[in-house]
C-alpha cells in the first residue's frame, strides 16, 4: 500500500484543525474513548456540537485559546491509503512549525475561509509550500455554509488564488469547495453544492497520482556512521552505513566519494544484514567499497555515472525562522543530511514581498519570517544538487552556533 | 520502475533506521530506553539492523519502578544476555529511599511519576546526551506534537510552546552541556504498524502479550491484575479471565484486554477491529487529567 502524507495550511481560523477533525470522523477513524473526550471538552463550549478541532490540537495551551501551536501528526488509512497527515498552525508568529510540517509533505491543502478570501497567511504559506517544491496543491475553499453555498463567491477565489498560482509557479492546484464544520464535501459528496463537479476531498486524497518525490536517477548516499567491529573475525569489516536518499546502486558501480572527489568501486551491499546485488532510494543500507579510503560521517558516496555539484559557495533560498535576524556577515552551521560545515551569510540579494509577491533588492536584513534569496560561503565543499531538481541533496539548514536553534531553511539553488 | 518502489513498513523502516545512526553520528553519549514493551522490543530489532555487524553505540537503560511484570523483566535480561549488549538498571525504589521521595498512595498507587526522577538522575550518572525511545505519534495527543529529536533542558523538561523546527530529514542534535535529546525513531508508526511489523519480522515478545488466564478485579470497566502492588478492597472480586495486554507498563497502572487471541495474526485481527484506542484501553494513569501527558513531559517524562 502507497502512503501519502500531507500538510493543512494557510490563515487563522480558516479550519484547518477542523477539517482533519471531519475527515478523522467521517473516515470512522476515531476511537470511541478519544471521541469521549473531545466531547466532554466541548462541553464547555456553547454549541452543543464537538469542537473537531481537539482531536489535533493536543496541547493545554492550544484548547484554551482554540488555536494551533504546532504541528500535529495524525495518522489514518483507507483501502486505497495510508495518510500521515500534519495540521499546521495558521498564525504567522508559529509559521516556522507549519515550514516544519510542510517539509516532507507530498501535498499540501491550502484553506481559505469563503468568507474572507486570499489572505496574507494563504500566500505566505504557498510561497513556502512552493519553495519546499510540494507539487500537489489542494485549495480547500472552506465554510462554504457561512456564503451559502454560493458558487459565485467560490468562482471568485478561484480567480483570485489562480493568479498566486500563477506568479509561484505552482502548477497541479485543484480547487474543492467545502464545509469542513458540518462535513460537505469532505468524504461524501454535498448535495448542497450541486454546481461543483469534481471529486470529495477524502476522495481526491485516495486517487491523486503522487508523482514520485523520490528520485531514482541520481545515486546520493551520505555516510552517516562507520560500521567497524574490530573483532577477530571481522577485523577487516569496514562497512559505511547511511541512507541512499537519491537513486540506484549495483554492487560493481564506480563511485566518487565526494567532496574528495576520490573514486572507488562498490563491493558489496547489505540490506538489514544480507547481501543483496543492488539498492534503491530510500533503503538504510551499509556499502562497502573495493578501496580503502578515508571516508567518514558527512561524505557523500555518489554513483559517478551521475555527478553531483560540489562548491564553497551556495546560492540559496531562505526561510528565516529566527527572532533574531539575518545580517550579512552572520556565521551559523550548515547542515546538509548528515554534514555539518560552518558557514557566513555572504550578502543578500533580495527578499520577497509576501503580498505583492515582487522581490524588494537588498535589504539590510532579514527578520523572522522573512524569504529571501542570499549567498552562503561554506567552510569547506558541499557536494549537493539544486533542490527544485533533487530535493534530497538540495536543501539544508542553518543552526545559530550559540544557541544551537535551526534558525533557517535553506533551498540550494 | 515498480521493482524500485518500497512498501510503507520498508519505508517506515528505513526512517528509523536513519535515525538510529544519526544519533549514533551525532551524541557522544546515547542510550536506548528500553521497558520491556513491545515498541521498545521493535527499537532494538532496528538498532540491530542499523548497526550489526557491530555493537550497539549505547547500552540499554531500564528505568525499573519495581512494579513491573515478571515476564517483561525476564524477557529483557534474556533479550540483553542474547544479544550481548549492555543493560544498565536504575531502580525507582533506590530513588525513593535515597531522596526520600514519597510513596503514592491509594488503592493503584502508581510509581509512574517518580520514574522521572530516576530517569533523569540516571541520565546524570551516565551524562547521556542522548535517550532513545519508542514513543509514537498516534498514542497520545500531546506525543503528536513532538518533534523527532526533541530537547530537552537541564531539568529534563520539554518546552512544547518553543520546539526547533525540523525540516525533511535533517536532523539537528546540538545541544549545551547539562542538555539532552529524546530522540523517537518510530514517531511515525502507528500501533497497527507495530504489530504488523513484529509479524512480519518474527519477533519474539514477552508472554502476557498473548491470551492467558489471570486474575483480575473490574475498576471502571478495565481489568487490572491482582497482584501485591495494589490494594484489593472488600468489594472487589477476584475473576480469572482470558487476557492479553495491549501494552506492557507498570502493573498498578496498565489494564489488561479479554482475548483469546494466541498469536500474532489473531491480535492483529483484533486490534483491526477494536473501537477503542491503544491508551485508552490500557492505561489508568491517563485519565486523571486531560492533559496528563503534556504534564508529564513538561517534567521530564520519556
Ligand atoms: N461555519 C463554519 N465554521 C467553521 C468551518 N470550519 C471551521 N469553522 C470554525 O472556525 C473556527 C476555527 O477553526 P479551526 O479549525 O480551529 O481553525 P484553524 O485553521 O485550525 O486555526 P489555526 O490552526 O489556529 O490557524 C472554529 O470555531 C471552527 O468551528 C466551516 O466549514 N464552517
Ligand atoms: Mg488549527
Amino acid at each position: 500500500m502507497d502512503l501519502l502524507r500531507f500538510i493543512t495550511a494557510g490563515s487563522v481560523d480558516d479550519g484547518k484543525s477542523t477539517l482533519i477533525g471531519r475527515l478523522l470522523y467521517d473516515s470512522k477513524s476515531i476511537m470511541i474513548d478519544q471521541l469521549e473526550a473531545i466531547e466532554r471538552q466541548s462541553k464547555n463550549k456553547e454549541e452543543g456540537e464537538i469542537d473537531l478541532a481537539l482531536l489535533t490540537d493536543g496541547l493545554r495551551a492550544e484548547r484554551e485559546q482554540g488555536i494551533t501551536i504546532d504541528v500535529a501528526y495524525k495518522y489514518f488509512s483507507t483501502p486505497k491509503r495510508k495518510f500521515i497527515i500534519a495540521d499546521a498552525p495558521g498564525h504567522i508568529q508559529y509559521t516556522r512549525n507549519m515550514v516544519t510540517g510542510a517539509s516532507n509533505a507530498d501535498l499540501a491543502i491550502i484553506l481559505i475561509d469563503a468568507r474572507n478570501g486570499v489572505a496574507e497567511q494563504t500566500r505566505r504559506h504557498s510561497i513556502i509550500a512552493s519553495l519546499l517544491n510540494i507539487r500537489h496543491v489542494v485549495v480547500a475553499i472552506n465554510k462554504m455554509d457561512l456564503v451559502n453555498f454560493s458558487q459565485d463567491v467560490y468562482n471568485n477565489i478561484v480567480i483570485d488564488y489562480a493568479k498566486v498560482a500563477q506568479s509561484l509557479g505552482l502548477k497541479q492546484v485543484t480547487y474543492i469547495p467545502l464545509s469542513a464544520l458540518q462535513g460537505d464535501n469532505i468524504v461524501e459528496k454535498s448535495d448542497k453544492m450541486s454546481w461543483y463537479e469534481g471529486p470529495s476531498l477524502l476522495n481526491y486524497l485516495e486517487e491523486v497520482e503522487i508523482q514520485d518525490t523520490i528520485d531514482l536517477t541520481n545515486g546520493r548516499f551520505p555516510v552517516q556512521y562507520v560500521i567497524r567491529p574490530q573483532t577477530d573475525d571481522l577485523h577487516d569489516y569496514r562497512g559505511y552505513a547511511g541512507k541512499i536518499i537519491s537513486g540506484v546502486y549495483k554492487v560493481g558501480d564506480t563511485v566518487t566519494v565526494q567532496p574528495a572527489g576520490i573514486q572507488s568501486r562498490i563491493k558489496a551491499i547489505e540490506v538489514a544484514g544480507k547481501e543483496v546485488e543492488e539498492a534503491f532510494a530510500p533503503q538504510s543500507i551499509v556499502l562497502h567499497l573495493a578501496d580503502n579510503i578515508d571516508i567518514s560521517r558527512g561524505d557523500v558516496i555518489v554513483n559517478a555515472a551521475q555527478p553531483v555539484k560540489t562548491a564553497q559557495e551556495l546560492e540559496v533560498l531562505v526561510c528565516w525562522m529566527d527572532n533574531k535576524p539575518l545580517v550579512p556577515g552572520n556565521k551559523y552551521l550548515l547542515q546538509i543530511n548528515s554534514r555539518v560545515v560552518r558557514s557566513v551569510v555572504r550578502n543578500i540579494e533580495y527578499k520577497l514581498d509576501v503580498n505583492t509577491l515582487e522581490r524588494n533588492e537588498a535589504p539590510a536584513q532579514a527578520l523572522l519570517n522573512d524569504v529571501i534569496k542570499a549567498t552562503i560561503k561554506t567552510a569547506s565543499p558541499i557536494p549537493y544538487d539544486s533542490y527544485q531538481e533533487l530535493r534530497a541533496n538540495g536543501g539544508a539548514i542553518l543552526i545559530d552556533e550559540t544557541s544551537h536553534v535551526t534558525v533557517g531553511a535553506c533551498m540550494i539553488q | 520502475m515498480s521493482a524500485y518502489r518500497l512498501d510503507y513498513l520498508d519505508q517506515l523502516e528505513s526512517e528509523a533506521i536513519h535515525i538510529f545512526r544519526e544519533v549514533a553520528g551525532q551524541f557522544e553519549r546515547p542510550a536506548l530506553l528500553f521497558s520491556g514493551g513491545k515498541d521498545s522490543i521493535t527499537l532494538v530489532h532496528l538498532a540491530l539492523k542499523a548497526f550489526r555487524p557491530g555493537k550497539f553505540p549505547f547500552p540499554l537503560v531500564h528505568i525499573d519502578t519495581g512494579h513491573n511484570f515478571q515476564e517483561a523483566l525476564d524477557y529483557r535480561d534474556a533479550l540483553a544476555a542474547t544479544l550481548g549488549e549492555k543493560l544498565i538498571v536504575r531502580h525507582v525504589g533506590d530513588t525513593i529511599k535515597a531522596k526520600q521521595l514519597t510513596e503514592p498512595k491509594g488503592k493503584f498507587a502508581s510509581r509512574n511519576a517518580l520514574q522521572t526522577f530516576t530517569l533523569l538522575d540516571t541520565i546524570e550518572e551516565f551524562k547521556f546526551d542522548a535517550c532513545i525511545g519508542g514513543a509514537r505519534r498516534d498514542e497520545e495527543k500531546a506525543r503528536a506534537k513532538e518533534r523527532i529529536f526533541s530537547v530537552r533542558d537541564e531539568f529534563g523538561q520539554w518546552d512544547p510552546k518553543l520546539q526547533r523546527p525540523e525540516l525533511w530529514n535533517t536532523y539537528n542534535g546540538k545541544i549545551h552541556k547539562g542538555e539532552n535529546v529524546r530522540v523517537f525513531p518510530i514517531s511515525n508508526w502507528t500501533e497497527l504498524d507495530v504489530w504488523n511489523y513484529i509479524r512480519r519480522e518474527k519477533i519474539g515478545l514477552p508472554s502476557i502479550y498473548f491470551s492467558h488466564d489471570r486474575e483480575v478485579i473490574e475498576h471502571q470497566g478495565q481489568l487490572v491484575a491482582v497482584s501485591e502492588f495494589i490494594q484489593l478492597e472488600s468489594t472487589d472480586r477476584v475473576l480469572t479471565r482470558k487476557v492479553r495486554y495491549r501494552t506492557v507498563g507498570d502493573m498498578t497502572c496498565t489494564a489488561a484486554v479479554e482475548s483469546t487471541a494466541t498469536n500474532i495474526d489473531d491480535i492483529i485481527t483484533e486490534i483491526i477491529a477494536t473501537k477503542t484506542s491503544e491508551r485508552g484501553e490500557t492505561r489508568i494513569d491517563d485519565r486523571v487529567s486531560e492533559a496528563a501527558m503534556e504534564d508529564r513531559k513538561k517534567n521530564g517524562y520519556f
